[in-house]
């Protein structure tokens, strides 16, 4: 039974120009409840947090918390 | 990160408190200032500097029992009431003596309430009785100043660990065992006194949005708490009378008449008429408002467009950057805006909470569980409307009973083939090459939950959940399927949801009447006080199933009379006031 690839829009959005991962920053993977952010590295080395689960709470530490207003939290489309 | 790891290590503490949200902290704060050469835990799955339902802020004290408001008597009182009688009021009785000793407590720790022009503090009435609702207008300040306090005593904290079983033996608890929700890596620490906070069962019913996360209760909350009491031996009380709560539809956060209520807000029906007379929620309130949606008068809205514009707007600030500050992202996207359109509610999915209702684990006045050297505090525990200042006042009472227990106490010895067999169990989704994803398993038994076990209660349907909830637990068990540390977390918590959506079956066909208003609507049985005015207490039976019995309710300490009972059930709106 091997697993499908359904895909799913995902409701927390991190801005690329803003995010400094790359400096060592994990404030958002650290605080959140549901444990769902990750910092994912890119070819060229560079780092940006991003939504690798959605199982998001709509709660908002990763916004508030964030020091360079990276992230925006939107609601989980199915209850938009 | 995520990648499954093989480990184990073994930590000591005098008193390991699991659950980092409300009632754990001031668990953890209250042993430790009693007895500062203790060795104080606190676990939790998340981050405690952002954990649980306080996260981000809290709007009020829901219940709060101020001098010159209202007296312990009088509050004991309507908690009585709200609950049909089914109260041990001793509990209630000293959290109404000794709350403001801890909003004086929170107060100094720099958490702010809304005080008058006199500097007092300024209590709204939204209760049916009484008057116990402080407002928060900046409760966003809340989590960050127990940061503070814990990291100020020195408590040694431990995140991204979650508890799965406790560990008993001699009688009494021993520890617990757990899992790192980002390695599976295994902690098992060895305690004299384990204090459990871990909040509500959050994630049992299916929000209608079909959205597994889109829950009322904080979704980190599912429901271990109960689940590792329940397999540890303890006794869980009324779990019949579920959460059901009236939210804003889809969103599925409070529509919070509790900080609108006093404002001039009010719930209505679809023209815009109250049919409640009180919003303070409770089993009857909800009955009222299946009702109205039952007899085509829904939706039911919070009603606002009738405020001057400036009470809109202190409406507006408030609901919108304390509690759930996404909020006015909801409603900027549906362009609801309350100076012109009403606010939709609806009826939440079911959830064990005694924070808003009756049920969780059973507890006395000291917060002790029927195993010695285990507490519990909060929204899992059986005190009935809770709260956020419960789970802080009852979380104190745990920590200073605690401490004085573990003076005279060694480590309990335990059985290690107990954390063998754990370990086999939580890591059997990992031996296996392919199977059934834990959302899956997850997804079949809340939505079982909403088809079969939502009020009304109906044997035929909750009997049939009870087969189906075992063929999905056979599934479970022989094909669930992780691919890293964090499915494996959800796998846990899937397990955790199916012993929790098996309890609320089982203790809701035990109580053959109706109690509670919707919370344990039974259409085929009224409500009967000479067989079932008593508790009923569910424990793990012998052939693993769960168990059953019926436990008096305590003599009460404030008297209720003849004619105050049934004051709950008075809530219907008289039609000269509906017309007003
Ligand atoms: C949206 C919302 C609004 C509310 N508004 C109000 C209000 O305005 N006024 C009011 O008085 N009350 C309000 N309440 C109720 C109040 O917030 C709760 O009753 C109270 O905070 C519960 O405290 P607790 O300690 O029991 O649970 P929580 O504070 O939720 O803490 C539970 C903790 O346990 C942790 N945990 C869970 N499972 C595990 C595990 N397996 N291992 C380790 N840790 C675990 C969680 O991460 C969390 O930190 C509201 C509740 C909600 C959900
Ligand atoms: S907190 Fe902000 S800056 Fe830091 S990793 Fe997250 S998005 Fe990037
Ligand atoms: S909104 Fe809450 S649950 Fe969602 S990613 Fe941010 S912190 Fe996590």
């Amino acid at each position: 039974m091997p697993l499908a690839q359904t895909a799913t829009t995902v409701p927390v959005t991190v801005n690329d120009d803003l995010c400094i991962a790359d400096k060592g920053c994990t404030v958002c993977v650290d605080v959140c409840p549901l444990d769902v952010l990750r910092i994912a590295e890119s070819e060229d080395g560079s780092k940006t947090a991003y939504m690798k689960y959605d199982e998001c709470w709509y709660c908002m530490p990763c916004e508030a918390d964030c020091p360079t207003g990276a992230v925006t939290v939107n609601l989980p489309y199915l209850l938009k | 990160m995520d990648e499954i790891l093989d480990g184990l290590t073994q930590i000591d503490c005098d008193i390991l408190v699991i659950g980092g949200g409300t009632a754990g902290p001031m668990a953890a704060l209250k042993a430790k200032k009693k007895n500062p050469n203790a060795n104080v835990v606190l676990l939790d799955k998340a981050n405690v500097k952002r954990s649980g339902a306080i996260s981000m802020g809290m709007d009020g004290l829901n219940n709060s029992v101020i001098p010159g408001y209202a007296t312990p008597e009088q509050y004991t009182k309507e908690i009585t009431i709200a609950n049909d009688g089914i109260c041990d009021q001793a509990a209630v009785y000293r959290y109404a003596q000794e709350c403001y000793g801890i909003i004086q407590e929170l107060d100094s720790f720099g958490i702010r309430f809304q005080k008058d022009q006199n500097g007092e503090y300024d209590v709204k009435k939204v209760h049916h009785i009484g008057t116990y609702v402080l407002p928060m207008p900046n409760g966003d300040t809340v989590k960050k100043a127990l940061y503070r306090q814990l990291r100020k005593a020195r408590i040694n904290i431990i995140n991204r660990y979650m508890a799965t079983r406790m560990l008993t033996g001699e009688g009494r608890v021993a520890g617990a065992v757990c899992v790192n929700t980002r390695s599976a890596e295994f902690l098992v620490v060895r305690a004299k006194a384990v204090i459990m906070g871990l909040g509500a069962a959050g994630r049992l019913g299916l929000p209608t949005s079909g959205y597994l996360y889109g829950t009322y209760e904080n979704a980190s909350n599912s429901g271990e708490g109960y689940a590792m009491a329940y397999h540890a031996g303890a006794g869980l009380a009324n779990l019949e009378c579920y959460q059901i709560n009236p939210l804003i539809k889809d969103y599925n956060g409070p529509a919070c008449a509790y900080v609108a209520g006093p404002m001039g807000g009010y719930t209505a029906n679809a023209k815009g008429e109250r049919f409640i007379e009180c919003d303070y929620w409770s089993g009857q309130m909800m009955q009222e408002f299946f009702d109205e949606l039952q007899g085509g008068k829904g939706p039911v809205y919070l009603k606002l467009n009738h405020l001057a514009e400036e009470t809109i707007s202190e409406i507006e600030r408030v609901l919108h950057i304390v509690e759930r500050p996404t909020r006015g992202h909801f409603h900027a996207g549906r362009g609801t805006d309350y100076r012109k359109q009403m606010i939709e509610m609806h009826i939440s999915e079911i959830g064990f909470c005694s924070g808003h209702s009756a049920s969780g684990v059973f507890v006395d006045e000291h917060a002790r569980t029927t195993i010695p050297g285990l507490y519990a505090a909060g929204d899992m525990a059986n005190v009935p409307h809770n709260y956020m200042l419960g789970a802080f006042t009852n979380g104190a009472f745990a920590g200073l009973d605690a401490a004085d227990f573990i003076a005279d106490v060694d480590y309990a010895s335990f059985d290690a083939g107990e954390v063998e067999a754990e370990r086999t169990r939580v890591l059997a989704p990992t031996k296996r090459d392919d199977g059934i994803p834990p959302n899956q398993i997850e997804y079949k038994t809340r939505r079982l939950v909403n088809d079969y076990l939502q009020p009304p209660k109906v044997t035929a349907k909750m009997e049939l959940a009870q087969k189906r909830f075992e063929e999905v637990r056979e599934d479970m068990e022989q094909g669930m399927y992780v691919r890293d540390a964090h499915e494996l977390m959800r796998a846990l918590e899937a397990s955790t949801i199916l012993d929790c959506a098996d309890m609320a079956a089982a203790a809701s066909l035990y109580r053959t009447e109706s109690r509670w208003g919707l919370y344990h609507n039974r259409v085929e049985y009224d409500r009967d006080d000479e067989n079932w005015f008593c508790h009923t207490i569910l424990t793990k039976g012998e052939d693993g199933k769960p168990a059953h019995r019926k436990q008096d309710v305590k003599p009460y300490v404030v008297e209720i009379a003849e004619d105050e009972k049934d004051a709950y059930y008075k809530q219907r709106v008289g039609a000269s006031v509906a017309a007003e």
